[in-house]
């Protein structure tokens, strides 16, 4: 049920600022692909171009194809609302819905666009808690508002919220970067555990979490400031890490940038 | 003794405040004591002045003796503390005094008897009588207006901050704040031209809607700040879930920011409550119960509250109707208050662990 990618020829601008530009890459579906790279180069923008987050924003607008198995994302008559029930996300920051409780947080997607059997809800809930890692530690609570558990588990329950409408592909924009190491550790474990079932791609700053945690890796870097950022190389992470082919993914790695 | 106390002298870190508490409190007793007997003697006969003098005398008592004893910088921090309690007590004086007095005005005649009776039959100067007419008048006006212009209100506040782009959404956000400055008697003349082209006699709806247009951008503005108050990380959630925009608005935007905007719409409808020259344009003002809202004169609170008071010539029994009635008005507007206070904190998004 995982599916694969494929971009080619992909543009995306911000009203008249082109943010990146042309890039071209595919995806394998059970594999988790990292984006790294400077900041403002671009990672998140393209990030949420697959799943067309990106025109959410006001004066997002993309050229090109995103291939989701073989169908267009961009193509016409492509309803944007149904490309993300295929393409969950997760953020940077922890963002649970404050007025819902643990549960309804986790039901949210399946309760907001309808079409269940309230004997499944049950299910879903405790199936996507558990795929999370959250369920032992709050199924004594899981009427409590969603704000009331602590940041890491915050974020563990908006990946549970994303699992629940059983997506195709999850994005993560720098899942962990505001969480301390041991939800970091507990979260990339837990990204071990989701390539089974889903494709994951994956935003970070940090090179080792995308050493530890990713099967192929892609470097953003961008020419100068204004200018749109580039899909530098993408690679398997082992090669990216140890033997790059382009002197400036080895420059970046190795902290010699710029 | 005061060469201890500047903080060149290198005595570090100094503990705890020189002054004891109860200092602030004999500077504050001392400075009315003071202002009374400067009242006195200078036969100042109005006790505003009084009291601006002792609020002068308190602050620049505080300064001279944080000065003394803790030096100038405490002092200097002493003086803020005690402006704020002044400018407090000046605000707070006023809303006192006014409670006060309808209060103790009001109850004369405010019963069961008066609450439950209308005006029919009982002439003006007469005792005896009651609101229950006006207080009928005043629920269905205001709340026929409520059931026009909050939805109008908050549903344009919805397009402004989650649709509105370019020049519609200018024009409609100009055109709101042009109508936040229309006097109400002016309101009510678009309404009465209305009337007069139609040829229609008095009723009550007719002063629904011109309150109902007072109101909508008190409610277009206040829903608005607390739309935008709704972190934007809420929405983009709720959208990558696969959740159509406008349920994302439903049941993500609105439930988060439900407590702020009801809030909002009690504060426009405790606006419109007290509104006059509307009303006595468009609805007329009736001694006798008129539950009809669309059909015929009706009264009032605050209608009622200016017909008694213009017809008592400052006493007898029109005149203590007049102040029960501003007493029902005033409790009628912070009930609804309340209300909203409870309904903002119950659905005031949950924090609790």
């Amino acid at each position: 049920m995982a599916k694969r990618i494929d971009v080619s020829g992909l543009t995306a601008f911000y009203g008249a600022h082109k943010a990146i530009e042309d890039i071209s890459m595919t995806v394998e579906p059970r594999s988790v692909t990292a984006f790294i790279g400077p900041s403002g180069c671009g990672k998140s923008t393209f990030l949420r171009t697959l799943n067309r987050m990106h025109e959410v924003t006001p004066g997002g607008r993309v050229e090109g194809k995103v291939l989701l198995d073989d169908e267009d994302l961009y193509g016409s008559g492509v309803d944007p609302v149904s490309v993300r029930r295929e393409v969950g996300m997760v953020f940077q920051r922890p963002n649970p819905f404050p007025t819902m409780s643990i549960f309804e947080n986790v039901a949210a997607g399946l309760r907001l666009n309808g079409g269940y059997r309230k004997s499944e809800l049950d299910d879903v809930v405790e199936k996507s808690l558990r795929g999370a890692n959250l369920w032992n530690e709050v199924k004594d609570r899981l009427n409590k508002p969603g704000s009331g558990l602590s940041g890491g588990q915050q974020q563990r329950l908006c990946i549970a919220r994303a699992i629940a409408v059983e997506p195709r592909v999850l994005l993560m924009d720098e899942p962990c970067s505001a969480l301390d190491p041991i939800s970091t550790l507990a979260i990339e474990d837990l990204i071990g555990e989701l390539k089974e079932r889903f494709t994951i791609v994956i935003v970070t700053h940090n090179m080792q979490q995308a050493a530890r945690v990713s099967d192929r890796t892609a470097f953003f870097n961008l020419a100068g400031v204004g200018q749109p950022g580039r899909l530098v190389e993408i690679d398997d992470t082992e090669r990216i890490f140890s033997n790059p082919s382009v002197q400036a993914t080895e420059d970046y790695i190795s902290g010699r940038f710029g | 003794m005061s060469t201890a106390l500047t903080p060149r002298d290198g005595a570090g870190v100094r503990r705890g405040a020189g002054l004891p508490k109860w200092s602030l409190w004999a500077v504050a007793a001392g400075s009315v004591a003071l202002a009374v007997g400067i009242g006195l003697v200078a036969g100042l006969t109005s006790h505003v002045q009084w009291g601006l003098i002792a609020a002068l005398l308190f602050v620049l008592g505080t300064y001279g003796v944080a000065a003394r004893a803790e030096g100038r910088r405490q002092a200097k921090d002493r003086v803020a503390t005690a402006l704020v309690w002044v400018a407090f007590l000046l605000a707070v004086v006023p809303l006192v005094s006014l409670v006060w007095t309808t209060v103790s005005r009001g109850v004369k005649v405010l019963d069961g008897y008066f609450l439950s009776h209308s005006m029919g039959l009982v002439a003006d100067s007469e005792p005896g009588g009651g609101i229950y007419h006006a207080i009928l008048g005043s629920l269905e006006q205001v709340g026929l207006a409520t059931a026009i212009g909050a939805p109008i209100g908050v549903l344009t506040a919805i397009y402004l901050v989650e649709y509105g782009r370019g020049r519609l959404a200018l024009a409609v956000t100009f055109f709101v704040d042009v109508m936040t400055g229309i006097p109400s008697i002016v309101a009510g003349l678009f309404i009465l031209s209305l009337m007069l082209i139609l040829d229609l006699q008095p009723f009550g709806f007719a002063g629904s809607l011109a309150l109902a247009i007072l109101m909508m951008p008190v409610v277009v503005r206040s829903t608005e700040e607390m739309l935008k108050l709704v972190p934007n990380e809420l929405r983009e959630a709720s959208l990558a879930l696969g959740i159509p925009k406008w349920r994302t608005i439903l049941k993500v935007v609105l439930p988060t920011s439900l407590g702020g905007i009801t809030t909002g719409v009690m504060l426009a409808v405790a606006r419109i409550a007290g509104e006059t020259a509307p009303v006595l344009l468009l609805v007329f003002g009736n001694p006798f119960i008129n539950a009809n809202p669309f059909e015929g004169a009706q009264a009032s609170l605050p209608l009622y509250i200016y017909q008694q008071y213009a017809q008592s010539a400052g006493a007898g029994a029109a005149y203590d109707r007049a102040w029960a009635a501003s007493l029902t008005l005033i409790a009628f507007v912070m009930i609804l208050n309340l209300v909203a206070r409870g309904i903002a904190r119950w659905k005031a998004p949950k924090t609790g662990r």
